[in-house]
C-alpha cells in the first residue's frame, strides 16, 4: 500500500538526495563562515519560541473552549480556528503595515507624544515576526487539543477533582498528558510550517536557514547547494518526528466520545478574564487583520465580483478540490500501508510525509524536475499539467490528512469486520457499512484541511500550474513582489473569506456541545 | 504550412531590418503578410517574471496590432531559468523575459538564450543595454538613485554612493535588503569601479550607517523617508514615481548619484529569444515590438520606468527630474559579479 505513495512522493525527494552528488565546497565553506552560524541560531529561536507559543496559545484556550463555561463561549470557540484561514505572508505584510515606523500607531504616537514607546517600536523588528507565525499556526494546536479534551479530558478532569487533587495540578498531571499525542501533532504540523516559511520571515526582514536556502539560489544563483541545505533541513525535521515518535510509546488516548459532561462553571474574575483573553486573541487574530484588509480594498472593492476575479476564484476552487481529494486519497494509502505495523513502516510513512516541512520554492523546482526529467524519459508531458500541481500538492500536504485520518483509525477495532464477516457480509459492503462510517469523519476533516492548505499555497502553484490557472495565492504574489500591499488587499481578502468556510465547517465538526 | 508562415515572418523581419536604417526606425508588422493566410492563430509563448498588471496590456496590444496572441506563464526569474534549463529542447518558451541585466546574463551564461540578429533591434536599442552576443535586449531602463526628504536634508550634502558610507551619515540611511537583485547588481559595479576592498569598505560603511535594520521593498523605504525615520535611501526611481502619481505633492525628492563621477547606477528590464524556441521568429517578433516606439511610449507611460528607445521621451512626470549621466559599464559585467557581490555582502553583514 505504502510502495506506489513512497514512489510518488519519494520522486522529488529523491531529487534533494541527488544534489550531494554535485559538491559545492566553495559554497559550502562561504555558508559555514558568514550565514550558517548566525541562522542556525535564529531557527533555534524560532523553533522553540514558536512551539511554545503555539502549545501554550493553543492548549490554553483549548482547555477553556473544551472544558469550561463562561460569557461568550460559543461564539469565541469558532473565532479562535480563523486566523487559519490567512497566509501567514498575509498576516505579515498586515502587521507590518500597521506597525511598521510610517505605520499608523508609531504615526500617531510620534504626533502626540514626538516618539513611540519602546516596545511598540520593537513589534516592528525583525524578531516580532516570531509573534505572527504563532498567531498564524496557533490554531493546528487549538483544533486538535480541543478535540482530545472535549473526547476525554473532562471526564478525566473531574475524576482528578473528585479524588481531591487541585485543578491545576490535575491539568497538568491528568489532562495535560492525556492530550499530549493531540498537542504533538498540531505543533508538529505548526513547527514544520514555521521552518519552511519563507514568505512572512522575509518580509519581517528574519533570517533563518529557509533564507539561506533561498540567498544561496537566487543570490549566488547555485541550485545545487541550496537543495543540499534543503535535504540537511528535512533530515532534521525527520529526526525530530522520529524522535518523538519513539518516545511517545504506546497510544494513551482512544478517540471515543465520552459520555456529556458538564464544563466547569468559571465565575467572576476567572470568567472575565477567559472571555477577555479570547476576545484579545481574536481581536489580533481575525478582526484587526480584516478590518487593515477591508480599509486597504475599499476604494477597489467593487473589483471583488467582476469577472476576472471570479475566474480566479474558480481556479483557486477547481485547484482546491483536486488537490484535496487527492491529499485524502494519499493519507489513505498512508494509514492503510502504517496501521498498527512495525516501525521501519511507520519511518517509511514519515518519509513520504517529510514534503510538508520543505520550503515551498524548493519542492516545487524538485517536482518540477522530476517531471520534467519523466517527460524526457517517457515522452509523456506531465509537466504544466494539471496532474503535475495535483501531485505537487499531495507530496505537500499528504501530512495534513494522515492525522485527523489516524485520529478515527483507532476506533476501527477488528471484531468489528470479523463480526460482518461471520455474518457473511461480503468484503465491499463490510468496507461501506462499517469502515466508511467509521472513517467518514476523519475523511471530512481531513479534506477540509487540505482545501485550505491548497488554497494558500503559492510556490508550488506558481511553478507547475499550466498557462492561465491563476489562484488567488497566485495574484497575492503578483501584487505583493513589490512591496504595494495594499493592492493585494482584494484577493488577500477574497482568500480569507474562501478560507474562512472549510475552516467553519471544521470547526462546527469539532464542536461538542 | 507552418514553414510558410515562419517564412512569410522571416521575410517580413528582413524588411523591416532594412527599414531600421533608415531615419526613422518602425516594428515588424507580420500582420500585413501573415494574418490573411494563417486559419488558426499563432502563439507566442513567454516565460516572465515582470509583474502581470505592468505587461499584460502591452501583449494585448501586441495581439491586437499582429494577430499573434500571447500566452505567458510568470514566476520568480531563478525558477524560470531553472524550468527553462530542465526543458531543454522541450520547452514551450520562445521568449524570456525579466528585470534586472544580473538574471539575463545568468540565463545566457547557462545557454538559455540564443542571439538575435535584428538590424531592428540594434538600432533601437543602444549597446550598453544589451547582452554581448546580443542574446538578450534592454527593453526598459532603470536607475537606482537616492532619494531623501526636501525638509530634513539639504541635496547640497548628497553625492556618492560611496560618500553614503562616510560616518557622517550614522543613522540616516535607509537600505532595502541585500536579497533584492537591484542592490546585488549595485555592489556588482561598485566592485568592478573600485575593487573588492574598496567596495567592502564602502558597504560596510553603509551597513554601519543604517537608520534601521534593511527594508523588505523599496516603496516601505520611501515611506520611512516620508516619515523620518531615515535622511537618504537608495531606490530605483519609478517607485518614487508611483508614489508622485498618486500624489503631485509627494515630499520626497529624488537626487540623481554619482553625477560628477561614475553616472548614476542604471539596470534594464529586458528579454531575448530562447535557446529551444518552438517559434523563434514570433519570439524575435514580440521582442521587436516591446522596442519599437508605440510599445516603449506606452511601457514608460505604464512603469514610469525610461525607454531603451532613444526615440521616444519619458513619461511627462519623470521628465521632471531631468536629464542624468548613466554609468556606462557594460550591463553584463552586473551579472558576471553578482556572486561575488552577495559574498562581498553577506561578509559585512548586509543583510
Amino acid at each position: 500500500m505504502l510502495l506506489p505513495l513512497l514512489a510518488l512522493v519519494g520522486l522529488p525527494l529523491l531529487m534533494l538526495v541527488l544534489a550531494w552528488f554535485d559538491p559545492q565546497g566553495e559554497t559550502w565553506e562561504h555558508l559555514r563562515t558568514w550565514l550558517l552560524p548566525r541562522l542556525i541560531g535564529h531557527t533555534a529561536l524560532m523553533f522553540v519560541v514558536v512551539g511554545i507559543g503555539v502549545a501554550v496559545i493553543g492548549v490554553g484556550m483549548a482547555w477553556l473552549s473544551a472544558c469550561c463555561e463562561y460569557p461568550g463561549r460559543r461564539w469565541l470557540d469558532p473565532l479562535l480556528v480563523l486566523p487559519l484561514a490567512f497566509p501567514p505572508y498575509v498576516f505579515a505584510f498586515i502587521y507590518l503595515g500597521i506597525l511598521d515606523f510610517a505605520g499608523p500607531i508609531q504615526s500617531a504616537f510620534r504626533s502626540v507624544f514626538g516618539s513611540s514607546p519602546a516596545w511598540i517600536e520593537a513589534l516592528s523588528r525583525p524578531g516580532a515576526v516570531l509573534l505572527i507565525l504563532i498567531l498564524a499556526f496557533y490554531p493546528y494546536v487549538y483544533l486538535l487539543a480541543r478535540a482530545s479534551f472535549a473526547s476525554g479530558g473532562r471526564a478525566a478532569f473531574e475524576a482528578g477533582r473528585s479524588l481531591g487533587i487541585g485543578p491545576f495540578a490535575t491539568f497538568f498531571k491528568v489532562s495535560l498528558p492525556m492530550a499530549r499525542p493531540a498537542l504533538v501533532a498540531g505543533m508538529t504540523l505548526a513547527l514544520m510550517e514555521t521552518l519552511a516559511d519563507f514568505g512572512a520571515v522575509s518580509i519581517f526582514g528574519f533570517d533563518t536557514f529557509t533564507t539561506a536556502i533561498y540567498r544561496t539560489w537566487f543570490g549566488l544563483f547555485n541550485l545545487s547547494a541550496a537543495v543540499q541545505l534543503a535535504s540537511i533541513l528535512m533530515l532534521f525535521v525527520l529526526v525530530l518526528i522520529i524522535a518523538e515518535r519513539l518516545n511517545r510509546g504506546e497510544r494513551a488516548v482512544n478517540g471515543e466520545k465520552q459520555p456529556r459532561m458538564h464544563r466547569i462553571q468559571l465565575r467572576g474574575a476567572r470568567a472575565g478574564l477567559a472571555t477577555a483573553g479570547q476576545i484579545g486573541l481574536v481581536l489580533i487574530g481575525v478582526v484587526v487583520p480584516l478590518v487593515q484588509l477591508l480599509i486597504w480594498a475599499w476604494p477597489q472593492l467593487p473589483a471583488v465580483v467582476d469577472g476576472p476575479m471570479l475566474e480566479v476564484i474558480g481556479k483557486t476552487m477547481t485547484l482546491g478540490f483536486m488537490g484535496s481529494v487527492a491529499v485524502v486519497l494519499g493519507g489513505i494509502l498512508l494509514l492503510a500501508g502504517t496501521h498498527k505495523s512495525s516501525r521501519r513502516v511507520m519511518l517509511m510513512g514519515e518519509v513520504s510525509a517529510l514534503g510538508y516541512a520543505i520550503p515551498g520554492t524548493v519542492l516545487a523546482v524538485a517536482i518540477m524536475l522530476a517531471f520534467t526529467r519523466l517527460d524526457q524519459w517517457t515522452g509523456s508531458a506531465l509537466a504544466g499539467g494539471l496532474l503535475a500541481v495535483t501531485l505537487a500538492y499531495l507530496i505537500r500536504f499528504v501530512r495534513v490528512a494522515w492525522g485527523p485520518l489516524e485520529a478515527v483509525a483507532c476506533k476501527i477495532r477488528p471484531e468489528y469486520g470479523e463480526v460482518a464477516r461471520s455474518l457473511g457480509v461480503s468484503p465491499w459492503r463490510r468496507y461501506l457499512r462499517i469502515h466508511l462510517p467509521l472513517i467518514w469523519p476523519g475523511l471530512l476533516t481531513a479534506f477540509l484541511l487540505a482545501l485550505v492548505e491548497i488554497a494558500k499555497e503559492m510556490p508550488a502553484t506558481l511553478m507547475l500550474r499550466p498557462f492561465g490557472w491563476d489562484t488567488l495565492a497566485i495574484r497575492i504574489y503578483e501584487l505583493t513582489a513589490e512591496g504595494q500591499w495594499e493592492r493585494a488587499a482584494i484577493p488577500s481578502l477574497v482568500l480569507v473569506c474562501l478560507g474562512a468556510i472549510p475552516v467553519v465547517l471544521l470547526v462546527r465538526r469539532a464542536i461538542i456541545r | 504550412m507552418k514553414k510558410l508562415i515562419a517564412l512569410s515572418a522571416v521575410l517580413v523581419l528582413t524588411a523591416c531590418g532594412q527599414q531600421a536604417d533608415t531615419d526613422a526606425p518602425a516594428p515588424a508588422e507580420p500582420e500585413a503578410a501573415a494574418t490573411d493566410q494563417v486559419s488558426e492563430p499563432r502563439t507566442v509563448v513567454v516565460y516572465s517574471s515582470r509583474q502581470p498588471h505592468l505587461i499584460e496590456p502591452l501583449f494585448e496590444r501586441f495581439t491586437e496590432e499582429t494577430g499573434i496572441r500571447v500566452e505567458f506563464s510568470n514566476d520568480n526569474e531563478a525558477a524560470l531559468i531553472e524550468r527553462l534549463a530542465a526543458e531543454g529542447d522541450n520547452t514551450p518558451a520562445d521568449v524570456f523575459m525579466t528585470v534586472d541585466a544580473g538574471n539575463l546574463w545568468q540565463a545566457s551564461e547557462r545557454g538559455l538564450l540564443r542571439p538575435i540578429d535584428s538590424e531592428f533591434l540594434n538600432a533601437a536599442v543602444p549597446e550598453s543595454l544589451r547582452g554581448a552576443d546580443n542574446e538578450w535586449f534592454g527593453l526598459s531602463l532603470r536607475a537606482r538613485s537616492m532619494v531623501y526628504h526636501p525638509d530634513r536634508l539639504d541635496p547640497a550634502e548628497l553625492s556618492t554612493y560611496e560618500d553614503l558610507a562616510d560616518p557622517r551619515w550614522k543613522d540616516r540611511l535607509c537600505l532595502r535588503t541585500s536579497r533584492k537583485v537591484y542592490n546585488q547588481s549595485l555592489v556588482a559595479m561598485l566592485i568592478e569601479h573600485h575593487g573588492v576592498e574598496r567596495t567592502e569598505e564602502i558597504v560596510s560603511g553603509w551597513v554601519e550607517n543604517q537608520a534601521t535594520t534593511p527594508f523588505s521593498s523599496d516603496t516601505l523605504l520611501i515611506e520611512a523617508v516620508e516619515a523620518g525615520q531615515c535622511d537618504v535611501g537608495i531606490v530605483n526611481t519609478y517607485y518614487l514615481g508611483r508614489k508622485m502619481a498618486d500624489d503631485e505633492n509627494y515630499p520626497v525628492t529624488l537626487f540623481w548619484a554619482n553625477q560628477d563621477t561614475t553616472g548614476v547606477h542604471v539596470n534594464v528590464s529586458g528579454a531575448g529569444v530562447t535557446t529551444h524556441a518552438p517559434h523563434p521568429e514570433l519570439g524575435q517578433t514580440l521582442i521587436e515590438w516591446l522596442a519599437s516606439e508605440t510599445a516603449q511610449a506606452e511601457f514608460a507611460e505604464r512603469n514610469l520606468e525610461f525607454p531603451v528607445n532613444p526615440a521616444v521621451e519619458a513619461q511627462g512626470l519623470v521628465r521632471k527630474w531631468g536629464s542624468f549621466e548613466q554609468d556606462q559599464t557594460p550591463l553584463s559585467i552586473a551579472g558576471q559579479r553578482q556572486s561575488e557581490a552577495v559574498r562581498l555582502m553577506d561578509r559585512v553583514g548586509y543583510r
